[in-house]
């Protein structure tokens, strides 16, 4: 069976990302997952069991300064080599910034077809997307070429398929252009623990109703007791009650968690682009005409500070 | 400086939007078209470094003829001209095929700095600006939030989900921008008289050297083969807080194994 690359996505401090493990267990229909691995020396050996768990057969590392040190390019060039030597069924990346912007470069090197923001691949490498704030859905084929693919966090629940994980160094040649943007900084903002907003099983979100930013413990308590990670419309995060990267909607994150608990969000349709396809929706809302209520599962029409700091008893009462 | 900013013309997101029953290409022509709302942040930025350090910003659009609508706006926000690619052959490119047309028609235009919204509102690809900056052999520094020049060097601070990245080039290069960058300005009156007036140029493939067949329809790299409209999800249950408001939306949540 031919190799499906995987580019992984991982983090000194988050470790291998959920929506790798789900790539690995896309490109099992595909053919015999590898991930590749791009970033500073000894990041592969760092990932390795994980990957290997969930059935990289293969791991090759491209590392080192020369990957690590410069804004995308060395990384799309490093996986395109890959790609010429051996020829692999399909690549999948994550559809994160990064991961969009390496497949746009490599699709351009190997003059190549990419699909972005998949939640499914067939076998014959038709990809599902959601359209359009995820009122359509599209299947839809790379025509040139290899399919290029970025999957979505949280299409697929990760399966385990234990696999030799063997780690393959590659010899990383970058050109000069290669390295016109330098990366001279990584500034980690708070976040606590909580799970990344796009991987979470579970999303709480807070409006302009919160009204504060000092309110926003409030969102952040409930999220915690709930293991969820917290997310912000951008009425919210426009005041300045929370940062930018929380966003969720057409201009921010797209997620789709288990649940998405929705606080003081009147759900306009931008807002809704980020979040609808969540399996179930609750939300709270003084105004019982809010557009959210249109499609949330559970609705409670009352005050969020009366609202909240109750259901967070209940929650810890039942723990 | 030299600034070029490239500006798409998208369908409104926030009405209704849908794909072409004929060939499931993005339905464009009987849409509430807009400028895409992203590329308002670039204008404004190009803006800006023009009022600091002086220069011409060109607005450039590749998009069907309706397009020099957007484009029209675009300038009286206070751009001094514009390039726009128009040619039928071009309905239906994919990222690829736009990336070539929009690498040539900047190939003519020789900026220093190419100012782009960090990702269209109807594609949401958010793969332009690298595939642009892979195609010319210039620098990329994407996804914006703040932006310093310093002679020709640029500094940005990149938004990612940890934080952000400060990252450092030389111009030429490519800079794609989020909506927390600045606050876009509205035209004025005068600014919307003096756009009637600014010179639109408009290339087609021929100009470009571009053949037919490498772009539209013809040259897709990859295409739609079915679409269906979700269906709308249906309002569940909803109670109204008479004191156990919270109770009950635990209540709930339990029984569904959240809790
Ligand atoms: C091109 C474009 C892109 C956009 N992208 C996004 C995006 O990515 N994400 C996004 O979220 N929005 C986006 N928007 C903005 C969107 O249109 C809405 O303006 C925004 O989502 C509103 O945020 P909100 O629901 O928090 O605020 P509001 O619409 O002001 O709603 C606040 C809600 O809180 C309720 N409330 C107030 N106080 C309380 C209380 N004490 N208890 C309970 N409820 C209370 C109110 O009844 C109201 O329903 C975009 C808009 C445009 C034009
Ligand atoms: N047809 C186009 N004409 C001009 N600029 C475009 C076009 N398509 C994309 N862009 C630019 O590239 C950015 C990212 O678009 P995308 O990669 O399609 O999400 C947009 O915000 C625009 O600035």
């Amino acid at each position: 069976m031919a190799e499906v690359l995987v580019v992984v996505e991982a983090s000194a401090s988050a470790g291998v990302k959920k929506v790798t493990l789900e790539m690995l267990t896309i490109a099992r229909a595909l053919g015999t997952p590898s991930a590749v691995v791009l970033g500073g020396a000894g990041a592969a050996a760092a990932f390795a069991e994980k990957l290997a768990e969930y059935g990289a057969e293969k791991i090759y590392a491209g590392e080192g300064d020369e990957v690590d040190g410069y804004l995308v390019a060395p990384k799309a060039t490093v996986v395109a080599e890959l790609v010429k030597s051996v020829q692999p069924a399909a690549v999948l990346l994550a559809s994160t910034q990064e991961g969009k912007e390496i497949a746009g470069r490599l699709a351009v090197k190997l003059d190549n077809g990419l699909l972005t923001d998949a939640v499914a691949l067939d076998a014959d490498g038709t990809a599902t997307q959601g359209i359009f704030a995820g009122s359509a859905v599209v299947k839809s084929k790379v025509t040139k070429g290899l399919p290029i693919v970025t999957i979505r966090p949280n299409s697929t629940t990760p399966v385990a398929a234990p696999a030799a994980g063997t780690v393959e160094q590659l010899t990383v040649a970058v050109s000069d252009t290669d390295k016109l943007t330098k990366v001279v900084e990584r500034v980690a903002e708070k976040k606590g623990s909580r799970p990344e907003l796009t991987e979470a099983s579970i999303v709480v979100s807070g409006g302009r109703g919160v009204a504060s930013a000092d309110n926003f413990k409030l969102v952040e308590e409930f999220a915690d007791l709930l293991g969820g990670a917290v997310g912000a419309s951008r009425a919210a995060v426009d005041s300045g009650f929370y940062p930018h990267q929380f966003q969720v909607g057409q201009t921010g994150k797209t997620v789709s968690p288990q649940l998405y608990v929705a606080l003081g969000i009147s759900g306009a349709i931008q807002h809704r682009a980020g979040m609808q396809t969540s399996k179930t929706i609750v939300a709270v809302n003084k105004d019982p005409e809010a557009p959210i209520f249109e499609l949330a599962d559970y609705g409670v029409v009352g005050d969020l500070f009366k609202v909240v700091p109750q259901a967070a008893d209940e929650v810890r009462k039942r723990k | 400086m030299n600034i070029v900013v490239l500006v798409k013309q998208v369908p409104d997101s926030g009405a209704e939007r849908t794909l072409s029953a004929s060939d499931n290409t993005v339905e464009r022509a009987s849409a509430s078209n807009v400028i895409n709302e992203m590329d308002e942040y670039a204008i404004e930025e190009a803006l800006k470094i023009k009022e600091a350090h002086g220069g011409e910003v060109t607005v450039l659009t590749m998009g069907p003829a309706g397009a020099t609508e957007s484009i029209r706006k675009a300038l009286s926000m206070g751009p001094d001209k514009a390039v726009h690619v128009t040619d039928d052959a071009l309905h239906g490119s994919c990222a690829v095929a736009t990336s070539k047309v929009l690498a040539a028609a900047l190939g003519t235009l020789n900026a220093d700095l190419i100012i782009a919204g960090a990702e269209s509102t109807d594609g949401r690809v958010q793969v332009l600006p690298h595939m642009l900056a892979e195609r010319l052999g210039i620098a990329a520094l994407t996804g914006a939030r703040k932006l310093t020049v310093d002679g020709s060097q640029l500094t940005a601070e990149r938004q990612t989900d940890e934080g952000y990245e400060v990252v450092t080039a030389a111009t030429p290069a490519v800079v794609s921008v989020w909506d927390t960058i600045n606050e876009p300005r509205y035209p004025s009156f005068k600014g919307i008289m003096a756009a009637k007036k600014k010179p639109v140029q408009t290339l087609s493939l021929a100009d470009l050297g571009i053949a037919a067949d490498e772009v539209g329809t013809a040259g897709a790299t990859s295409t739609v083969v079915d679409f269906a409209q979700r269906p709308p999800r249906s309002a569940g249950t909803k109670v109204t807080d008479e004191g156990d408001g919270g109770a009950q939306l635990v209540a709930y949540l339990a029984t569904e194994k959240f809790v």
